[in-house]
């Protein structure tokens, strides 16, 4: 250790970490923190300040940025301190500047020179000190002012700069790929490099390069193999080994680089099959680094070209990681089931049972993962379980990260492999229920096009059953509190289609329904206008039925509203559905025409409509328009008019500068149309609609082109989804895949033979009834797995020869489970006690010591004891903040005489029975000496150096956390 | 790729951060008061893995300090649970029988280590001896510093002339 003894720092700083030790509250720290920094500021100002006085400042200055409070005021001092020549203070100012700067940082142009000078130092190791800043600091801008010192050093003696200097190069490679495209070679040199550690470097970036271009690295696929197989036939130094395996962390690299390099590729494949399966075989799956390199090599076996005798070995290392007690290879097993699935997706069935106790699992990382397989493995046969399992979980998450992972899952889901409409409207009400907020508004567009488009154009009265069972489901969900406000949208836009549709309801029981939508949000805007919109589609198809219209008062008033709104568009609707209130049935069903969203619109781009109006004002003398391709060519034009031309190009340079802007100008307001263009041909908005058309060639009094511009711009927000243009693959999919069935009945599959589709029926009929059995849900979501593999070989009677097995089985697997959920639960609850034991299982004698001499002394003092127990039952229920509060760092100077701190942790319990020791910190030091030592376990001679040390300095091991003195190794 | 480490005491106090993929300084406060929420009060017999903002954090619990490491959706766990181990154990080779208050005082030792252990974000070196031995030369080299200064400092003058 340092020079000043101890820790090597002043008491000041010692004095410092203490006291932030013992705050009990954040804003305590902050409060010390904020106390530091004045001091550091003041004092690090000071003139002439002794370097290693300075050195210290600094290294404060990472402790207090460390504890998230701002310390750039030090920037300065610490890029000063990497200029000096002491390579002691050059050190410390290159690891504070790469803690406290960003590689954007302005500073950083000042340290760029001194880099530069230490690149080229004798010293290797301020060489390596200065590649460890290189690495983190240089950003595009500086590269090429070290880039050629760093290469330079690719061949320098020392491997240590050789390996950094790769790395360096790497950093240059992500942060700026050009500027290094010409040095790539280089690493391809340096995977012959001597140096094991050299080499081992050198795989992360080739790594990265080769994930960018495989093919222009297949030529070493045999040199990855065979560096592999030596590798795994222990030919490194013994120094690479780790846990008795041989350079594992090497393996994992070099299997990670196959894996790419043999993806689709059936000769490369071939060239490593011998050597990862050798690899599986060695692998001593006992421990936690065999099993990560045998994970990985089953990432590589899954995206390899397949090989059937690896895949049995990866399918058997798949098996002894679900089996395993381990959360840890569980997960992990889990992971690998799901790029296996792929090739062979009848392993998945063998795991059935431990995929279900994954997925029931109370942790929820493996939660997670379980269904990121379900996910994968999903199919038209079992979407229905899959997507309502994801969904239930969904509800529950509270991270909206994670929530709109699944929600979009789900959605994935089931727009890929819907059994039926029906399903999939449900299925996608409930997600926009729970979650609509974070679903891609596009879903909700799919939503409302797949219901106005419905099957398709045969079968109609399936169409309007699936509308007014869509209908009906809305009426009963808008009115639930707090819907997510894209969903509100899809149901004000389907009641305004079809709530009168199927003539159920009436039209003032769907009027006031969306009153009270667009009452109870208030606020959103958004929903405000597609409820507007709504009520306008239904009073216009009541006036073209020929009903009267009887306007709610609450409608009445929510139009009054609506006329006074500061939208824009609010009021624009709020008028137009006033104009229509005072039209007749025939034009009312030319403006609104029933079910049309989905109807092609046609586009009259030519505008021929207006042509009567240009003829007129040509013949009153206007201008007639120029389109702009012909503006711009001006002089080879040779079209009508060359007279009018010719005068225009005499004007040529006024031309240019008035009237290039773009042609929509003159088809913006009607002023301007009619002084300078006569033939008047605007670029339509792509979102015109038949239906204006129709009405502005009939009605004149809605045909004045101003209003049509406005009233097109609006129109387009509700009548988007039904444009041609807008179908993407997704709802055509869930069309073709599925023929068309009744509502309510299951799916079958379609490739499945007509006896088979009974028995899948049957099967399917008995999971919905007890769906909470194990056994069911196996069968639910693994039948369809062993349906389409078994059922080659044994025709029909599949169901009940899976179910069997599979019931008995988990029978079986759930008393186990219940077993060990027993047994799990015992050791959880006390939670600080035993979290020190469980750590230091392997001494087990030596820990269980310092505890009985705890409880021994508890019966002393009862308030203490009660003390602890409330503690303990503050820490079963886990809060940061509040465990934050009860921290106190151990660390008592002896000589201070108001050091016990709050008698809270059960160590500070020990310190407080001791009771009057605890005054003189000597006394107490005998009490403690004893459990010290014992904690220490194996190495006693160092942990009594330590402790020696430790109370030299006034620190006392028996603060309130003995953990601190705890071996991190137990 | 590894974009953080970050050292996190049961009470959720903070011994050590490491940036690998730029954060600032607002957003590391979060990123520590968010994953302290989350990963101190993960039960014992739990997955080592937790998912976060698309990213996974792999941690360890040792004694009463939880070493996580921050890395992509499509690394390997298992390899990051182990370089954390690697990490701990060169820890314990070069401070004899580690614990926390080591890191506490000597927490800028613990850096200069991880400095030899990862270099931006990635595993650099996977000996432990070579690390080890690195140190050691860094240690020795820093305690002669004083009486090298002078002819380092001729010889650096040198080399950028």
């Amino acid at each position: 250790m340092g020079s000043q003894g101890g820790f090597g720092q002043s008491k000041e700083f010692l004095d410092l970490i203490k006291s932030i030790g013992e705050a009990r509250s954040k804003a305590e720290e902050d409060r010390i923190v904020l106390h530091e920094i004045e001091t550091l500021k003041r004092r690090i100002t000071e003139p002439d300040i002794p370097k290693r006085k300075m050195k210290e400042y600094i290294i404060r200055l990472v402790y207090v940025e460390m504890l998230g409070h701002d310390a750039s005021f030090g920037y300065i001092h610490a890029v000063k301190m990497t200029h000096d020549d002491n390579i002691h203070l050059k050190r410390t100012g290159y690891l504070a500047v790469t803690l406290f700067l960003n590689e954007d940082h302005d500073l950083i142009i000042l340290i760029v020179n001194t880099i530069q000078k230490d690149l080229k130092s004798d010293n290797y190791l301020v060489v390596c000190a200065a590649l460890n800043v290189v690495c983190k600091l240089i950003n595009e801008e500086t590269i090429p002012a070290v880039l050629p010192q760093v290469v330079e050093l690719l061949g320098h003696q020392k491997e240590a700069v050789r390996k950094k200097a790769v790395m360096a190069l790497h950093r240059f490679y992500q942060r700026a790929p050009s500027s290094v495209n010409h040095l790539i070679s280089n690493f391809r040199k340096r995977l012959c490099d001597n140096d094991p550690g050299v080499m081992g470097a050198t795989l992360c970036p080739l790594y990265d390069l080769i994930t960018i271009d495989v093919n222009a690295y297949k030529d070493l696929v045999a040199s990855f193999a065979s560096i592999l197989k030596q590798v795994a036939e222990r030919r490194l130094p013994k120094s690479y080994d780790y846990h008795q395996m041989p350079a594992p962390f090497i393996q994992i690299k070099l299997l990670k680089i196959l894996a790419l390099l043999g993806s689709g590729d059936k000769k490369a494949s071939e060239q490593m099959y011998t050597i990862v399966g050798d690899i599986m075989r060695k692998c001593d799956s006992t421990s936690n680094i065999g099993n990560a390199v045998l994970y990985e090599c089953i990432c590589c076996i899954s995206s390899i070209h397949p090989n059937p005798k690896l895949l049995e070995s990866a399918a058997d290392a798949i098996a002894k990681f679900l089996k395993s007690d381990s959360h840890n290879l569980k997960y992990l097993g889990i992971d690998a089931l799901g790029r296996l699935i792929k090739l062979s997706p009848e392993i998945a069935e063998q795991h059935q049972l431990a995929v279900i106790d994954c997925l029931e699992d109370p942790d929820d990382t493996l939660k997670r993962k379980t269904f990121e397989l379900l996910y994968k493995m999903t199919k038209s046969s079992n979407v229905e379980v899959i997507v309502d399992r994801m969904i239930d979980y969904m509800i529950n998450i509270n991270d909206s990260h994670n929530k709109t992972e699944i929600a979009s899952r789900c959605v994935e889901l089931a727009e890929q492999f819907a059994p039926s409409n029906q399903w999939f409207i449900q299925t996608m009400n409930r997600v926009f229920e729970h979650a609509g907020d974070l679903v891609n508004p596009k879903v909700a567009h799919n939503l409302m096009r797949l219901i106005a488009e419905g099957f398709g154009e045969e079968d109609d009265t399936a169409d309007s059953q699936l509308r007014s069972s869509a209908v009906e489901s809305y009426l009963r969900i808008v009115v639930e509190p707090k819907l997510p406000s894209t969903f509100l949208q899809v149901i004000c836009w389907v009641l305004g289609e079809y709530g009168t549709a199927d003539g159920k309801y009436s039209a003032s029981y769907i009027t006031g329904k969306l009153c009270d939508v667009a009452e109870a949000y208030s606020t959103d805007d958004t929903v405000k206008a597609y409820a507007i919109s709504a009520l306008m589609k239904i009073y216009s198809f009541e006036i073209a039925a020929g009903r009267k219209v009887d306007v709610l008062p609450e409608c009445q008033s929510f139009i009054e509203e609506l006329l006074a709104s500061h939208s824009t568009d609010l009021q624009q609707r709020a008028y137009e559905l006033q104009a229509i209130l005072g039209l007749d049935a025939n034009v009312a069903t030319n403006i609104m025409p029933m079910d049309a969203s989905c109807e092609d619109i046609e586009i009259d781009r030519s505008l021929s409509f207006l042509n009567g109006y240009v003829q007129q004002s040509i013949e009153k003398g206007a201008q007639p328009y120029i389109p702009e391709s012909e503006r711009s060519g001006m002089t080879d034009v040779s079209s009508f008019r060359s007279q009018e031309l010719h005068e225009v190009s005499s004007h040529a340079l006024r031309f240019e500068a008035y009237e290039l802007p773009k042609p929509v100008m003159p088809s913006r307001v009607s002023p301007i149309e009619q002084s300078s263009s006569n033939e008047l041909v605007p670029a339509p908005e792509p979102s015109y609609h038949a239906e204006m058309h129709q009405v502005a060639s009939s009605v004149p009094s809605v045909s004045d082109p101003g209003s049509l511009e406005l009233k097109l711009k609006l129109d387009g927000v509700q009548r988007k989804w039904g444009r041609p243009t807008y179908s993407s693959a997704a709802p055509s999919t869930s069309n073709a895949d599925i023929p068309k069935i009744q509502n309510g009945a299951p799916q079958l599959d379609a490739v499945s033979s007509s006896s088979s589709k009974a028995v899948s029926y049957d099967s399917r009929r008995q999971q919905v009834e007890i769906s909470a059995e194990k056994q069911k849900l196996a069968a639910s979501l693994f039948g369809g797995t062993s349906k389409s593999h078994k059922r080659q070989s044994s025709g029909s009677q599949k169901v009940p020869k899976t179910n069997i097995p599979a019931a008995e089985k988990s029978h079986v697997a759930k008393n186990a489970t219940s077993d060990t959920a027993v047994l799990e639960r015992t050791p959880q609850p006390p939670p600080d006690l035993l979290d020190l034991d469980e750590s230091a299982v392997s001494s087990s004698a030596q820990s269980v010591d310092p505890f009985k001499q705890l409880e021994g002394l508890l019966d002393l003092n009862q308030d203490t004891s009660t003390l602890t127990t409330s503690d303990a039952s503050a820490s079963g229920a886990p809060d940061v903040m509040s465990l934050y509060g009860e921290t106190t760092l151990n660390v008592q100077s002896g000589g201070v005489p108001n050091l016990l701190p709050a008698g809270r942790d059960e160590a500070n319990l020990l310190s407080g029975l001791a009771g009057t020791p605890n005054r003189n910190g000597h006394g107490e030091n005998t009490v403690t000496n004893p459990t010290q030592q014992l904690n220490k376990g194996p190495n006693a001679k160092e942990s009594l150096e330590k402790d020696a040390l430790v109370r030299q300095l006034g620190v006392t091991p028996t603060g309130q956390n003995p953990n601190l003195f705890r071996d991190l190794l137990g | 790729m590894i974009h953080f480490v970050l050292l996190i005491s049961r009470q959720g106090k903070v011994r050590l951060t490491k940036w690998y993929s730029p954060y600032p300084q607002k957003e590391r406060t979060k990123v520590i008061r968010e994953l302290s929420g989350l990963i101190l009060t993960r039960g014992p017999k739990l997955c080592n893995f937790v998912e976060w903002r698309g990213f996974k954090v792999v941690y360890r619990r040792y004694a009463s300090l939880y070493f996580c490491m921050c890395i992509n959706q499509d690394d390997n766990e298992l390899e990051i649970l182990e370089i954390i181990h690697h990490y701990v154990e060169i820890l314990d080779r070069y401070f004899g029988s580690v614990c926390e208050l080591d890191l506490i005082f000597n927490f800028h030792k613990a850096y200069y280590i991880l400095d030899e252990l990862l270099i931006a974000g990635e595993l650099q070196e996977s000996s432990k001896k070579t690390v080890a031995r690195h140190i050691a030369a860094q240690d020795s080299l820093v305690e002669t510093a004083k009486e090298q200064a002078s002819s380092l400092s001729n010889i650096i003058a040198e080399a950028t002339k």
